[in-house]
């Protein structure tokens, strides 16, 4: 069973981007979508059937009591730019994927699977989060 | 092993230079020692633009001899000193100096002299020509004490001398013994229509004139009578009747020479010795001089393949012209006259809008043999393709000079061009060369031009480059895709207007209307950017924050590790002592790397995002505010000290660029943009390497735009001179409106225009004369933007929920413990690798 802990609150995320929070020394860059991709879009239509399973936890961890916000919690290093600062970088849906560009050199990052699309042998952790009463609750023991 | 061959090359003209410029750059160079002798004091320099000299181009900007091109090819250059004499038995040129030089193979490159007609008198005082930077100080000299300005000759030439004197401000006449204007290239109604158009701008025109005497004037310092009885007051007489080859040199050392002058060459260039070539106006092909720049650039590149031992061959040129003449376009091709047997003529005049078209056809009306413009060129490009090309008319060869007022396309699509038609005739560039560019990777018009020179000469051909890059990109399977990315079907233009038109306030709404999905980090900051020119909320309002860049985020500048810069406005430069203290205060608690920008400021780096409100605080209360040197958006005017203090300075450069400034601070915009702004042409602002570059002369501003530094520098060209303050300004409002409403994403000024049709003149016709009626608009635009500016720190600090962002953790206080700093010369910079490596070693033991 995963643990979750909480971090903040929901008022403390910042609508269509990201914040950062420390959990058990670990750096997590945390994204909250306001906007919704619309039904007709595709979604996730390039990812293999592990990363499908992946998503279908995370989506199920996600937006439980947030009503239309969906989360999403990442590691904050960006392992090309060597530095703390995923959480500052713009989220975008790029061929149906939700990612996130890094702020120093603009690759993305899906924020389900934490695959580089520019370099698929490049991965981010990627952390169950959820929404539980208006907290936000991360679980790092086991990084998906 | 061979020993290098000595060539000699006389005279530096436009010619002579081209010559030198086309042999360095082949292999043959390597075999010769290369010398060559320039009478004038200055090297090649461009005489066709030479009227610009009258609105602010200096000799220097018409150079066309780049700073170190001797030193760097090796060649000896004699400056001020005439070859005078050949030796064609011992091979030796003797200069007017007293050098002597033997040759192995000599050059003859000397041009030709203003025909000054022997009438009584023409050696008067202010009896001037108009050929060289002396003439054109001469003539500035004179027009000092003078008012009335007379050129005798209607040409080609003598309406550009007009235009000179226009510009020096005389009351200006033109004499011309033919009767009509331009009679060479132009027919009768041709000619009538461009009188009117240059008699309505203030131009005294008079035609079938014959002039036989230059006496004393009563009002003025000249009086010139002529045959019919008639006489004219005029201080100055300017002479362009036509030009004679200089060939003296060359008659005195037996070489073979025409009847009525000219150096007698073969298709080699060769003259009568075998060992001497002769090219330019001072040549004599098949008993034609060329007077015109592109067939004399053809005659240099034949010289230096014979030289190498090639096969060109100069076989003639065309003498089609196409040029604008005191600001009327007039073209002529091929047989203007219709002198061809059988010729067929069609004339399309429209009196209102003062345009003269001419065809002439063959008799089966399938060949297009010469064609008259007057008023519109604009089919020039066109016709002279079917010309050269031999290309078979239409049915209606009239459908190509009538006026086309439905979409029907009759212009001759750039798919029924050879691949040998001649696109650019100044650099002799193929629609071949044009089309393997392309296949090379050229995509862009400003690439098409860096790559193969083609319209950037006279840049008349641009219009059909673009056609044939566009044609050529969609033939080759390239979508020719400017959506500015997946979630939008449009470019940054379409935006731009779609959220003027729609009054759309947030990006959520754009996407709504026209967009899909929930965006990128493309069309997210260039939408923002875009609601910034147009609305101009906060950058950092809740429908927006999500939108920006992290610098635009944070309102600093990202570094490689994290951390910000932070760069405060220092507006022209110009900053108290004790304002420097209170920036070396901050600078030194924060403990930030300080270094002086390029751009006249101060940058502070190793800001961690936590500490930034608190900088910005203390900026702000010692009287800073943000210098937008993280956004898309006007960075930093820079000035020199200008005639405060400057011994040479000659108008207030800093408190113009102060005003400058403050003016456009806040601006969002494409891409950067970067001012200077020059007290005199000393230019120690640097403003012609700017977006907008202003430079102060004796006649007021001169207006520079379109110029950057960077990976790829560009001179800035000029825009106009001689400008007060409002004026200035209302043109920089317009400009840079224009700019912000029509450039693609990230595209800076340089390239915006390179890559618009019609270029500089195009630009110069929207903002200065107003063509697309829309200058109304464009300073409105602006000055909403001025009226609403807020300095974005401030706003910031002043609201604690803009400020909830600014810290590293959500749920702790603990700055990011992968910033570490190291010192270096007395400051801090971020560690390297292997500093950190060593660093956390440390920590752990």
């Amino acid at each position: 069973m995963a643990k979750w802990l909480d971090i903040c609150g929901v008022d403390d995320l910042q609508p269509d981007s990201g914040i950062c929070a420390l959990i058990e020394g670990e750096q997590v860059a945390i994204f909250s979508f306001a906007l919704r991709l619309r039904s007709g879009n595709a979604v996730d239509c390039s990812v293999s059937e592990v990363d499908r399973s992946v998503i279908e936890v995370n989506r199920s961890l996600s937006g439980v009591e947030g009503g239309d916000t969906q989360v999403y919690a990442v590691g904050n290093y960006d392992p090309i730019g060597k530095a703390n600062v995923l959480s500052r970088g713009l989220i975008c849906d790029i061929n149906g994927q939700s990612v996130v560009a890094s702020p120093l050199y603009k690759q993305h990052f899906n924020l389900q699977t934490g695959v580089c699309l520019e370099d698929e042998a490049v991965k981010i952790p990627v952390y169950p989060i959820r929404i539980e009463k208006n907290r936000v609750q991360v679980s790092v023991g086991a990084a998906l | 092993m061979s020993v290098k061959q000595t060539l000699v090359v006389i005279g530096n003209g436009m010619v002579g230079q081209h010559f030198l410029a086309s042999l360095v750059e082949s292999a043959i160079k390597e075999q010769y020692q290369i010398i060559t002798f320039c009478e004038e004091p200055r090297a090649a320099y461009d005489r066709v633009h030479l009227s610009s000299f009258f609105t602010g181009t200096t000799a220097k900007q018409l150079s066309l001899v780049e700073d170190d091109f001797f030193e760097q090819h090796g060649i000896t250059i004699h400056l001020g000193d005439k070859a005078s004499n050949i030796d064609r038995d011992n091979k030796t040129v003797t200069s007017a100096k007293g050098l002597t030089i033997s040759y192995d193979k000599l050059v003859l490159a000397t041009g030709s002299y203003p025909f000054v007609p022997p009438v009584p008198g023409h050696d008067r005082a202010q009896c001037l020509v108009y050929r060289t930077i002396e003439d054109l100080e001469a003539m500035a000299a004179a027009a000092k004490v003078g008012k009335v300005g007379t050129v005798v000759g209607g040409g080609l030439l003598g309406l550009e001398a007009a235009k000179a004197l226009m510009d020096l401000g005389l009351q200006t006449h033109v004499v011309e013994f033919a009767p009509r204007l331009m009679a060479v290239q132009l027919d009768d109604a041709g000619g009538a229509m461009l009188r009117r158009k240059i008699e309505d701008l203030g131009v005294t025109v008079h035609t079938g004139k014959n002039t036989s005497l230059i006496t004393d004037g009563q009002q003025c310092v000249n009086l010139m009578c002529f045959a019919d009885g008639e006489e004219l007051e005029t201080d100055i007489v300017l002479f362009s009747a036509g030009i004679r080859p200089r060939d003296d040199i060359a008659r005195v050392c037996g070489l073979e020479v025409g009847q009525r002058g000219g150096i007698v060459i073969d298709n080699q260039c060769r003259t009568s010795d075998p060992s001497i070539y002769a090219i330019g106006e001072c040549a004599l092909w098949n008993g034609m001089i060329y007077g015109l720049v592109a067939p004399s650039y053809a005659m240099a590149r034949t010289v230096v393949s014979a030289l190498a031992g090639g096969s060109l061959s100069f076989t003639g040129a065309d003498m089609s012209t196409k040029l604008k003449l005191m600001g009327v376009d007039v073209a002529s091709i091929g047989d203007a006259h219709a002198k061809t047997q059988g010729a067929k003529v069609y004339t399309y005049q429209n009196g209102d809008s003062e345009v003269y078209k001419r065809l002439v056809v063959s008799q089966d009306k399938k060949q297009l043999l010469g064609a008259v413009l007057v008023g519109d060129a604009s089919g020039y490009s066109t016709l002279l393709q079917y010309c050269l090309n031999g290309i078979e008319l239409p049915a209606y060869p009239d459908a190509l000079i009538l006026p086309h007022r439905s979409d029907e396309s009759v212009g001759l699509g750039p798919d029924a061009l050879p691949l040998s038609a001649q696109i650019c005739s100044c650099y002799d560039v193929t629609k071949g060369t044009i089309c393997s560019a392309i296949e090379g990777g050229c995509m862009t018009m400003g690439a098409l031009k860096a790559e193969t020179k083609a319209a950037t000469g006279c840049g008349g051909c641009s219009a059909l480059m673009k056609s044939v890059l566009d044609s050529e990109l969609s033939k080759q399977g390239f979508e020719v895709n400017t959506d500015i990315c997946e979630h939008f079907a449009h470019t940054r233009q379409d935006l731009f207007n779609l959220v003027k038109v729609e009054r759309i306030k947030t990006f959520a709404d754009l996407l709504r209307r026209h967009g899909k999905g929930i965006g990128c980090e493309i069309c997210k900051p260039a939408v923002a950017n875009i609601l910034a020119s147009q609305w101009n909320d906060h950058v950092l309002e809740k429908d927006h924050l999500g939108l920006q860049d992290t610098n635009d985020t944070f309102l600093a500048n990202m570094q490689k590790d994290g951390t910000y810069s932070v760069v405060p406005r220092i507006t022209g430069g110009e900053i108290s002592p004790d304002m420097l203290i209170a920036l070396g205060q901050v600078g030194k608690k924060y403990k930030l790397y300080t270094k002086i920008t390029g751009g006249q400021r101060v940058d502070m780096f190793g800001a961690r995002v936590d500490q930034l409100p608190s900088i910005w605080k203390e900026l702000i209360d010692a009287g800073f505010e943000s210098g937008h040197a993280y956004g898309k958006s006007l960075r930093t005017v820079k000035s020199c000290v200008g005639s405060t203090w400057c011994r040479y300075g000659v108008d207030d450069s800093v408190g113009l660029a102060i005003e400058l400034e403050n003016r456009y601070k806040g601006l969002r915009s494409p891409h950067k943009i970067k001012f200077g702004v020059s007290g005199c042409t000393r230019e120690c602002a640097e403003a012609q390497g700017k977006d907008v570059g202003i430079i102060a002369t004796e006649t007021g501003w001169s207006l520079y735009v379109c110029g950057n530094g960077g990976m790829k520098p560009r001179h800035a060209d000029l825009f106009a001179t001689g400008l007060d303050k409002p004026t200035l300004i209302k043109f920089i409002d317009r400009f840079l409106s224009f700019y912000v409403r029509t450039a693609d994403r990230l595209q800076r000024t340089s390239v915006w225009m390179e890559n618009m049709e019609g270029g500089l003149d195009y630009l110069k016709s929207v903002v200065i004369d107003d063509k697309l009626g829309l200058c109304g608009q464009l300073e409105q635009q602006m000055q909403h933007v001025i009226d609403t500016y807020q300095c974005e720190w401030l706003t910031t600090i002043e609201d604690e929920s803009k400020l909830k962002r600014f810290r590293h953790f959500v749920n702790s206080d603990q700055p990011d413990d992968n910033v570490v700093f190291v010192e270096e010369r007395g400051q801090l910079r971020p560690a390297d690798e292997s500093e950190r490596k060593h660093f956390k070693l440390a920590e752990m033991a």
